[in-house]
């Protein structure tokens, strides 16, 4: 098993009414594995799907990009950003 | 929800997100530089209504590492792009009041051209880039904006992802189909 750090900042923090959590993986699996989980834990995420991004310690993933996932990840779900 | 703040130093780059209140002369100072002939700013404040609602204040929320570190790629980007010879990035972060700043941009070159459009660069990229976010309470009610800027650059990334995936589908096909001619021939 594996754990990674999950971020939720401005809506999806609201949604999941936390900041943030640590999640159980399997060895081996990938950001589409954890948003799947992330679904199931918090199904009040389900106002945000598809609009939504992940981060992979401080780097952007692409909309369908893949990543495997290690021990010790920070993942960020990261809704439409509005700075400036 | 109070976030301690961060501040970057590299090279010529300054860039920090921070929960005080932003004053635009210290970053006009950090950028203060002899070879330069021009410093250009922009500070972005809370105006007092968005279509036609009265706003109350902006509450903003930042992904502090990432931010700073996004921050800074906006200042090195800038400086790659420009003639600059120092550039400053700030944002703030936590409750904004109508009139306050909650970002100030400050650029030093030698010639005003530099600075200025280094300057005007930074900003929408900043937008479309840097993980902060703000909530308009205005009255009657509240809502998470989003910037233009972050909706056209995913747009533009999925198209590309997709052109991508769809040109990579079709040299699959295309081997399966080589592959499979033999078999059935």
């Amino acid at each position: 098993m594996l754990e990674v750090r999950v971020l939720f900042f401005a809506r999806s923090r609201e949604l999941a009414g936390t900041n943030e959590t640590t999640v159980s993986l399997e060895d081996g699996s990938s950001t589409k594995t954890l948003l799947l989980l992330l679904f199931q834990q918090y199904p009040q995420l389900e106002e945000l799907r598809g609009n939504f991004v992940f981060s992979l310690n401080h780097e952007y993933l692409g909309t369908d990009e893949e990543q495997q996932l290690k021990a010790g990840d920070e993942v960020a779900v990261i809704p439409p950003i509005s700075g400036g | 929800m109070e976030q301690p703040g961060v501040a970057l130093q590299e090279g010529a780059c300054y860039a920090e997100v921070t929960p005080d209140a932003l004053d635009q002369s210290k970053y006009v100072e950090l950028v203060a530089d002899p070879g330069a002939g021009a410093i250009a700013s922009f500070v972005g404040v809370t105006r007092n209504s968005f279509q036609g609602k009265a706003t109350e204040r902006l509450e903003y929320e930042a992904y502090i590492p990432m931010a700073a570190k996004k921050l800074m790629e906006v200042c090195r980007q800038a400086c790659s792009k420009w003639q600059v010879r120092r550039m400053a990035v700030a944002h703030r972060t936590g409750t904004v009041l109508v009139g306050e700043a909650s970002v100030v941009i400050a650029v030093s070159s030698a010639h005003r051209r530099d600075a200025l459009e280094a300057c005007h660069w930074a900003i929408d990229e900043l937008k479309a880039t840097v993980p902060i976010w703000k909530k308009e309470i205005f009255q009657g009610g509240e809502v998470w904006k989003e910037n233009e800027e972050w909706r056209q650059q995913q747009a533009a990334a999925r198209l590309a992802e997709r052109g991508t995936a769809a040109a990579e589908g079709e040299v699959a096909a295309q081997h399966f189909a080589g592959s499979a001619q033999p078999g059935a021939g």
